[in-house]
């Protein structure tokens, strides 16, 4: 083998960087500007990408819509490594984007950096919640979901469509965002039902457990063996084996974030839905009305940021009668008659 | 409570729980007392995993799926071998680079391959049935064998000489490089198998889905003093600790603070676990191959 010298090494170094450089110049090129509002947004994804049947792609619907709705001029990038998250929205940031955003709670320390660092970019936060000690930010906006509303409801259809009376939830991280989730879900079964039963487990205390799906189907194993027959997950990835433990037995469960009814035709009966889509597209209309407002901006059902599925492919798994009560559970929600916990 | 939590599910459920980890750690020990360090075991489950998901799609066989992750398992252990005996390169950098290659290569393959960010189209699913799973006994049988293999055969015996004293396996005429090399590529199979049980398990591949296990069975290698029947024994408490978790949240579900606050440690158990056990075996005689790492 040829030794490998300093100088060649050198000399190898340099051409790697010079040629990293290059690409990364052509990849990275403005986009040509375009008629429209001429608005530029860039969009960081959190792990999982674009194309993740869930939350990201949902992000990703709103952000294509917002292009050819409204002429903005879009940047997206689709960080890989937890590290590589700050680098991206800064790029976005000193590029000199009107809008920022960055798509999970993942980002919010990162943003909230930002933010005071780039005074005259924008930024905003999907189910960004504030670090301690940290207050409102004039340029950064928390686009946040009542996912207790929208789980009170599919936690009442549950309750509709058990027959054993148990019923199941599996979470992934051990988080207050996630125990939204179950608070409304469990007020949701006992406000249907006061005398079910509702088993609840996570998968840990850490990111990865939004991407386990064996231990989700170990979860999930173990709620159908107590008896639950159907399972509410808000879970990300992990809810995979939550569909693999239900097409197994033929029992149900209900998705989360997106349409998730094509992961187990058989077992899906709904959805519980947060329409990331209508934040972003509703956030960059903001920004190109010149009304953006820092802070934490919530949508629950109300402002349709969240709802759950009802069309042609579940209608066999969810009976019209429970859709029509679902649907009026929901309107007392937002008519303020029924009051939902969030913890 | 503790009749209903040891019951014959939970029992089920931790030897589910530890295959991918046993596997993975046998793996890794046999590799590892060639003398070649194995940082890539999560690359190996994970590069497993998908091949598994692939072919079990591409073929409708879930048999075939599990030749597949051991083919996968095979190849990066081949890569590995490559860059470390024959290049000579770093063997923990080798490692955490064949790591990063999984986490990314595998996300790249489902993008160009399906057109899908984060899952795989389904492939057959074993489930969660311990009884009809052919990979439940094959890692039994393997963690029976491969312990019996490394120390009473003669392929055991060059293993373990390229590991401690390369030398000396010189003297007699034998490579300790192609012995090594023999060693990672049975390593890497192991490995590739626990990779495809994550992947056949569920029905699909989906990005990351190995979690760091990988490391975690390179952990229980380590203090096992380079056992492989201890270091799979291990991967059972680990796997143990895991259901126990489960288990725990089913059943303490529903009460008052006490019962709350036990419920919301229960996912910490499996680490608190492996942390207890590894303090315990602290003095134990559990020094590395002494040619570990080294050409």
């Amino acid at each position: 083998m040829r030794p490998v010298t300093p100088g060649r090494l050198l000399v190898g170094l340099a051409l790697l960087n010079a040629a990293l450089i290059a690409v990364g110049a052509v990849a990275f090129a403005p986009a040509a500007h375009r008629a429209g509002a001429g608005v530029r947004v860039g969009l960081v994804f959190d792990i999982g990408g674009k194309n993740d049947r869930s939350f990201n792609e949902s992000a990703w619907r709103g952000l294509e819509r917002a292009k050819t709705e409204l002429g903005i001029d879009v940047e997206y990038i689709e960080p890989t490594e937890g590290a590589d998250r700050e680098t991206a929205l800064r790029s976005l940031a000193a590029r000199g984007d009107d809008l920022v955003i960055g798509v999970g709670f993942i980002f919010g320390p990162d943003l909230e950096r930002l933010a005071q660092q780039f005074p005259g970019v924008k930024f905003a936060g999907i189910d960004y919640s504030p670090s301690p000690g940290v207050g409102t930010i004039a340029n950064l906006a928390g686009l946040r979901f009542r996912e207790h509303e929208g789980s009170f409801v599919v936690g009442a259809i549950a309750a509709m469509l058990t027959r054993t009376k148990v019923v199941g939830f599996v979470g992934g991280m051990k988080i207050p965002l996630i125990r939204k989730f179950e608070a409304g879900y469990i007020a949701g079964v006992k406000y249907v039902c006061g005398e079910c039963v509702v088993l609840s487990a996570y998968a840990g205390t850490e990111p990865r457990a939004f991407a386990d799906p064996s231990l989700g189907q170990e979860l999930a194993a173990a709620q159908y063996g107590q008896g639950a027959d159907i399972i509410f997950h808000a879970a990300g990835k992990t809810g995979d084996g939550v569909f693999a433990a239900a097409r197994q037995r033929g029992l149900k469960a209900i998705g989360v974030d997106s349409d998730q009814f094509e992961r187990a035709p058989c077992c899906v009966v709904t959805s519980m839905v947060k329409r990331v889509d209508v934040a972003v597209i509703d956030i960059i209309k903001d920004v190109i009305a010149k009304r953006f407002k820092g802070g934490l901006h919530e949508l629950g059902l109300a402002e349709h940021g969240v709802t759950f599925v009802s069309d042609e492919r579940n209608e066999k798994l969810l009976p019209l009668d429970v859709v029509q009560k679902a649907r009026t559970i929901a309107d007392d929600i937002v008519a303020g008659k029924i009051r939902v916990p969030s913890e | 409570m503790i009749a209903s939590v040891l019951t014959l599910a939970f029992l089920a459920q931790a030897i589910r729980i530890a295959v991918p980890y046993a596997f993975a750690a046998l793996g890794g020990a046999v590799q590892e007392r060639s003398g070649v360090i194995d940082l890539a075991l999560e690359a190996k489950l994970l590069f497993g995993a998908f091949a598994a998901a692939a072919v079990g799609h591409a073929t409708g066989s879930a048999v075939c799926g599990i030749a597949g992750g051991v083919a996968a398992g095979m190849t990066v252990a081949l890569v590995q071998a490559w860059c470390a005996l024959w290049l000579a390169a770093d063997q923990v950098i080798i490692g955490v680079a064949l790591n990063v290659i999984a986490l990314g290569g595998t996300r790249f393959l489902l993008q160009a391959i399906y057109h899908e960010g984060a899952n795989s189209p389904p492939a057959p699913a074993y489930g969660d049935a311990v009884l009809t799973n052919p990979l439940v006994p094959a890692a039994i049988v393997c963690a029976l064998m491969v312990p019996l293999a490394v120390r009473r055969t003669r392929w055991g015996l060059r293993l373990r000489a390229a590991g401690d004293r390369p030398d000396a396996l010189v003297a007699v005429g034998v490579s300790p490089r192609r012995t090594r090399l023999h060693a990672m590529l049975v390593g890497g199979a192991l490995a590739g198998a626990g990779g495809a049980q994550l992947s056949l398990a569920v029905g699909g591949f989906s990005a990351d889905m190995s979690s760091g296990r990988g490391y975690i069975a390179l952990a229980m290698v380590i203090l096992s003093g380079w056992r492989p029947a201890l270091a799979a024994l291990a991967c059972v408490g680990v796997a143990a600790a895991q259901a126990l978790s489960v288990q725990v949240q089913m059943h303490m579900a529903g009460g008052g603070e006490l019962r709350r606050q036990i419920v919301d440690l229960a996912p910490l158990l499996p680490y608190v676990v492996t942390l207890l056990v590894i303090s315990l075996y602290r003095g134990r005689d559990r020094s590395p191959p002494s040619a570990l790492g080294k050409l």
